[in-house]
């Protein structure tokens, strides 16, 4: 990509001195409520982005008044997992400093929204006193690590969860300005450094996720980097790699698009961390820094090609990857309710839906959950479906937390059905900038509607996936959801089908800029023709695929080729 | 003496003044351009050199005044037109220019002078006032005076500098030619008769037949006044306190077009409301009154609905109608409030109580008649007019807030700002006059930087004031300091302002949410943050404009002024106040508080 020029943001990383950028200054200018432009880039790697509520937008320019300029706050937690004492002070925070609500995201992660700008270094200070942080959870680094929520299941994902912190604590920026803006750490200024990244980080965000068969609840196939592991019995043999998933793209730009990740072979599990760091290390250096929309990993495998990609890694790494190994996925979604690990302890997993942990009328989450992590002393963890589990719980104690979930009328049986449970919705509007249309505060009355249609084609026990986001960012991974909308104008969006249950294969564009009534009515006749023609046990995406009513889409980059059509 | 008019006018003339300059003289007679070219020469010498000029003793009428908001001012200068139109020789000044130890010299001298804050003299007479009051002012057998006193009867001081000014001069030995006349809010007739009396004895008390008959001063003032408002289309009725604030701010812009009616930044804007229809409908109420029953006001016969409605005061309490309760009601607690040595707490029951609330908690059988009989005319309320008639020909722009309050059970809401802002569409009319403020004007030279301190509505004038110097071209420098209760949702032209400091128009904003931390901050509180700087634009020459809440934001930005300039200056807390008064004396310090 020599010779084009650099983006804005390059230039803004190269002078932030590792992210100092003028945010101290930001902080302390008293006129705005929103921090001078170019922090706003430096912001997001520590962990925060300046949004505006954009249900006030135009009525507060007609007042004179800028933008309700507020930040979005994301904690990272590491494969999920966290303490009661940990919730319950993101539920003080929640309450005192933000929305009064906590977010579980799609990468287990939380977030705060409506925090303002003078309560920024208090909040970011609290979570750090916690012993969370939010360095890295936003930005041109890697992200959050994601693993399966559940280590204590078994031996193999106790392993897998240390190696995902493990390859998350490697990967985490080493820059001195976090601590310095805010954690009043000692100022070192131009002493610093980044072993792995560089002054100028990663020409774009960078993704991380574990995953063990046969749950694909990590999608994997969506990171930039996975690790699919490898056991044999109660050993963790090693993981096969997978490199170049990602789902953002762009209406009407077809060079820009969702592409599931290629296995690239295996490594043994003490090379995991080299490797790890060959593939970033290339990205820092191939990826494309002239054009954000194409700067991710996806693309430069892409451009080069997996062969070339495979080389590069090996050589700066010193491994040869092994042929990878097989392995097969049922299904990406949760499962809910209580299970027991093979240690005799008992985990509930708590639907949340859309990650929206806040007190409404009869269904108190916030309130619920402050309560259970005032009881409890296992953990709290958070599934890549934007769920909770309430982990570690001792068999006398099941009882208790089972009381206090059906007191605050959070309990799975009192609000989900199989399509509800298998729904995810990004967070869209009032605060994501980018949103085009609604997606978490409309998808829940979405569902109502199709429900009613599934209960009527006799399908009202099958479990489909369906996920919604309000912009083809895809921050909910719709494109692999069976069911994927993506909105493109306000109470428009695209249709996507013909994914699989088990994130492994991409939709398929099937309707264009769809409204509710359209939608509704298109899915009631494809649930009739499904529960009418489907085999024996066969899932909505694949009968769509098998019967020709949808196109299978076989790599991303043939993602926007002529559309299909019933 | 032989200036008309006291501060410095700006010379050269920007356009619009030179036309208003020649629009005045347009069709004058030689012999009346005569006196005018002797007016502007009066006035082109500048406020130091009328201090200077001793007066003819025994031959002239010298007319003080002290006037904050230009009432009191407008009666004296009318009183000089009509001195010279008589063929007398009449010198004008303001108290702020006046030579204290002229007054030894003087023989007849009138006076007209307002009361403002809580009872205390308007800004430009406070070190004279000071002055005469003190032991050292001088015994004044040779002189003898008038007085007139304007203020307000809903203050519980009312007139009290006039008065205090009157009693004074007589207890130093001064001669009292004419009984203090105390002008009410509608001043006009009274200061109008106490000026044909004036006039009719000054051929006995100059003991001089007038020579030749002067002319008086052309007329230039606008048609549309206070007996004849202008009806202003309005344009736009903006809130821009946004969602959740505790107050009810607009932006609003009233079209002049047509009007002829001019004004400069600092002027006021003033407005001519009706009462709030529900308030009305409670009175009649506990009226028990027919509506439609005529009664009697003045020489006139009016529905006893529209009386209540559009010509009375029904929101507002004066000192004259808790007198008249009182008597009615035969309350004790009214009573008592009204004795001597019990001004603060009436002060406190008059903010706290409107009419209905003194009404419902000492009942009385008052009869309609009776009842309106104790009111007062529905007074015009002032709106400081926040455009630069210079960027906005035609248009003011207004910021109004809103008093709508809950108290005693109830809903309340203030008289005119209710009506502005909830009883006017846009595209309907208010009706209006401007009411120019002379005291509050911008620096004649652009190059002096200005610091403007404006919390809350006080920020309209400087609003024109930035607007103007931008429009001008100015090259000093603009300070503002500003302060609400929530940055969020108070910051009044929070975008405007931003906008501002990055054309460079406006270079320093300093501000204090009062309510967005446990420890309350004000703008005193920034002004003595920033102390160094404020002393350091004060060195070099900057006016200081202060405008907004009387009540507490002026004493203590005033007291944080005091402490700036004591820290500045390395002077203890005296010689800073002193400081201070001279600032407001040189026109330095310059302050629209109500
Ligand atoms: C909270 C979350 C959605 C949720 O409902 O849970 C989210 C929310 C946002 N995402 Fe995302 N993304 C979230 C997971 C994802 C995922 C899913 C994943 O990573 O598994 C994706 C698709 C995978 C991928 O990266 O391709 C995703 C792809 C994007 C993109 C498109 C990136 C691309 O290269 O194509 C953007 C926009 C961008 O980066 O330019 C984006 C940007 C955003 C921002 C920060 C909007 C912005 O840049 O101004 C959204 C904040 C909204 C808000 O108000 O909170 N988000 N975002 C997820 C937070 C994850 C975390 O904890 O780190
Ligand atoms: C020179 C000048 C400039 C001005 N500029 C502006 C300006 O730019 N913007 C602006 O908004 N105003 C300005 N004002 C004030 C304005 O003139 C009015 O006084 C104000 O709008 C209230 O008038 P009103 O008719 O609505 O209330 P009124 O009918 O006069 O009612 C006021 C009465 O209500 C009662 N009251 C009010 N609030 C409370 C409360 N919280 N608790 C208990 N009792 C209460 C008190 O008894 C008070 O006397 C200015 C005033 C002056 C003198
Ligand atoms: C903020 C403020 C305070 C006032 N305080 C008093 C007062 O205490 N007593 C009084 O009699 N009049 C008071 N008045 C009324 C003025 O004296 C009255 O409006 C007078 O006409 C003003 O004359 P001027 O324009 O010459 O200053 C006050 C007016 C304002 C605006
Ligand atoms: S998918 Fe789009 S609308 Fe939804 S959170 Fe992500 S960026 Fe925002």
């Amino acid at each position: 990509m020599s010779g084009k020029a650099l983006t804005d943001v390059e230039r803004i990383k190269a002078k932030s001195r590792y992210l100092r950028g003028t945010i101290a200054e930001s902080l302390a200018d008293p006129l705005t409520g929103a921090l001078a432009e170019d922090d706003t880039q430096v912001s997001k790697f520590h962990g925060f982005y300046q949004q505006d509520d954009r249900d006030l937008r135009s009525e507060r320019k007609r007042q004179r008044l800028e933008p309700a300029y507020s930040f979005m706050i994301r904690a990272r937690i590491p494969a999920g997992v966290c303490t009661p004492a940990q919730w319950l002070s993101m539920d003080r925070l929640a309450r005192h400093h933000a929305n009064g609500t906590i977010r579980l995201t799609t990468r287990q992660a939380i977030q705060l929204h409506g925090v303002i700008k003078r309560d920024l270094k208090a909040t970011i200070a609290a979570i750090n006193a916690s012993l969370l942080d939010t360095l890295a959870a936003c930005g041109d680094v890697n992200r959050n690590v994601m693993a399966p929520p559940l280590p204590a299941l078994s031996a193999i994902h106790r392993d897998v969860r240390a190696d995902a912190e493990r390859l998350s604590a490697h990967l985490t920026p080493a820059t001195r300005a976090y601590h310095e803006l805010w954690l009043d750490g000692e100022k070192v200024g131009g002493a610093d450094a980044e072993p792995i990244y560089g002054e100028t980080y990663l020409p774009r965000k960078f993704k991380t996720g574990f995953v063990v068969p046969p749950q694909n609840d990590t999608d994997v196939f969506t990171q930039d980097l996975g690790f699919i592991a490898i056991s044999r019995g109660n050993e963790l043999l090693g993981y096969n790699v997978t490199v170049g998933g990602g789902m953002g793209m762009s209406h009407g730009e077809p060079e820009t698009y969702p592409r599931l990740g290629d296995v690239l072979g295996f490594c043994e599990r003490d090379q995991m961390l080299a490797v790890a760091e060959a593939v970033v290390t290339t990205q820092r250096d191939f990826g494309d820094r002239s054009n954000r929309k194409h700067g991710r990993l996806k693309y430069t495998i892409d451009d080069r090609g997996i062969d070339w990609f495979r080389g590069e890694v090996e050589s700066r790494s010193g491994i040869e990857l092994q042929e990878s190994r097989p392995f097969a996925f049922a299904g990406n979604g949760d499962v809910y309710g209580w299970q027991r690990s093979d240690d005799g302890r008992w985990h509930y997993t708590l639907f949340v839906q859309n990650g929206r942990v806040l007190d409404d009328e009869g269904r108190e989450l916030l309130s619920g959950l402050r309560a259970i992590a005032e009881a409890h002393d296992g953990e709290f963890r958070l599934t890549p479906n934007q769920n909770l589990i309430i982990s570690d719980v001792a068999d006398a104690d099941k009882a208790g937390i089972d009381r206090l979930l059906h007191e605050f009328g959070i309990a799975n049986d009192e609000q989900a059905t199989p399509l509800r449970l298998h729904s995810l919705a990004c967070v869209a509007l009032p605060t994501c900038a980018l949103a085009m249309a609604e997606s978490e505060r409309y998808l829940p009355s979405l569902v109502d509607r199709l429900e009613a249609e599934l209960a009527a084609a006799g399908l009202g026990n099958d479990p489909i996936t369906i996920r919604m986001t309000g912009c083809p960012n895809g921050c909910a991974r719709p494109y692999i959801a069976e069911i994927g909308l993506v909105g493109k104008g306000p109470g428009t969006y695209n249709l996507y089908l013909g994914a699989s249950f088990a994130g492994d294969r991409l939709g398929s564009l099937y309707l264009d800029n769809a409204d509710e009534t359209a939608i509704v009515a298109t899915l009631s006749e494809l649930f009739r023709r499904y529960a009418a023609e489907r085999d024996a046990g066969e899932r909505f995406g694949d009968f769509l695929i098998r019967s020709g009513r949808v196109r299978e889409i076989r790599a991303g980059r043939h993602f926007h080729e002529e559309p299909a059509g019933a | 003496m032989s200036t008309l008019a006291a501060g410095s006018i700006a010379l050269p003339l920007a356009d619009e003044q030179l036309q208003r300059v020649s629009d005045a003289v347009a069709g004058l007679s030689p012999a009346q351009l005569q006196w005018v070219s002797g007016y502007i020469a009066g006035l082109s010498a500048g406020p130091a050199a009328q201090a200077q000029v001793e007066p003819e003793s025994g031959k002239t009428l010298t007319i003080l005044y002290g006037s904050q908001t230009g009432n009191g001012e407008g009666v004296a200068a009318a009183l000089a037109a009509r001195a010279g139109e008589l063929g007398f020789t009449a010198a004008l000044c303001s108290l702020a220019d006046y030579r204290h130890a002229s007054l030894k010299r003087e023989s007849l001298a009138v006076f007209v002078v307002s009361t403002h804050g809580e009872g205390d003299p308007p800004d430009d007479a406070e070190l004279f006032h000071e002055f005469l009051l003190s032991p050292r002012a001088p015994q004044l057998p040779g002189l003898r005076y008038a007085v007139l006193a304007l203020g307000d009867s809903s203050y519980v001081n009312f007139c009290q500098t006039g008065r205090e000014l009157d009693a004074r001069l007589e207890q130093l030995g001064a001669g009292r030619l004419l009984p203090i006349v105390e002008c009410d809010v509608d001043f006009e007739a009274d200061a109008e008769s106490w000026s044909d009396r004036v006039a009719a004895g000054l051929p006995e008390w100059l003991d001089a037949p007038p020579a030749a008959p002067r002319l008086r001063a052309v007329d230039t003032a606008v048609r549309f006044g206070k007996e004849n408002p202008f009806a202003a289309t309005v344009l736009l009725n903006q809130k821009i306190t946004a969602r959740g604030s505790s107050k009810d701010v607009r932006h609003v812009e009233l079209s002049l077009e047509g009007s002829g009616l001019a004004s400069e930044p600092g002027d006021a804007l003033a407005v001519l409301a009706s009462n709030p229809p529900q308030l009305v409908e409670q009175l009649l109420k506990y009226l028990g009154a027919n509506p439609d029953d005529d009664v009697r006001l003045g020489d006139e016969t009016v529905r006893l609905r529209d009386v209540l409605a559009h010509r009375l005061e029904i929101t507002a309490a004066s000192v004259g109608f808790v007198r008249a309760w009182s008597a009615a009601s035969g309350a004790a607690e009214l009573e008592r409030l009204l004795e001597d040595g019990r001004q603060a707490e009436l002060v406190d029951f008059m903010d706290t109580h409107q009419v209905i609330d003194i009404l419902r908690r000492f009942p009385a059988d008052v009869e309609a008649a009776n009842f309106v009989s104790m009111l007062r005319k529905l007074s015009p309320r002032s709106y400081s007019i926040a455009s630069s008639p210079r960027a906005n020909p035609d248009e003011v722009h207004l910021t109004v807030a809103a008093v709508r309050y809950q108290a005693f059970g109830s809903e309340h809401w203030g008289a005119a700002s209710t009506h502005i802002v909830d009883r006017i569409e846009e595209g309907g009319t208010l009706s209006v006059y401007v009411e120019p403020n002379s005291r509050f004007r911008l620096p004649a030279d652009d190059a002096t930087d200005i610091i403007m301190i404006g919390p809350g509505t006080g920020v309209a004038p400087f609003r024109g004031f930035v607007e103007e110097r931008a429009e001008r071209g100015a090259s000093g420098r603009n300070w503002l300091f500003f302060g609400d209760r929530n940055f969020s949702t108070d910051f009044l032209y929070q975008i405007e302002w931003q906008q501002r400091l990055k054309l460079g128009q406006l270079h320093r904003l300093d501000v204090a949410f009062s309510r967005d931390q446990a420890r309350k901050v004000y703008v005193q509180d920034r002004i003595r943050e920033r102390g160094a700087e404020v002393y350091e634009w004060l060195e070099n020459g900057a006016v200081i404009y202060v405008c907004g809440d009387a009540k507490r934001m002026a004493g203590d930005v005033d007291a944080a002024l005091v402490d700036v300039i004591a820290a500045g200056a390395g002077v203890d807390r005296a010689a800073a106040e002193h400081r201070v008064r001279e600032l407001r004396r040189d026109g330095r310090y310059r302050r629209d508080v109500y």
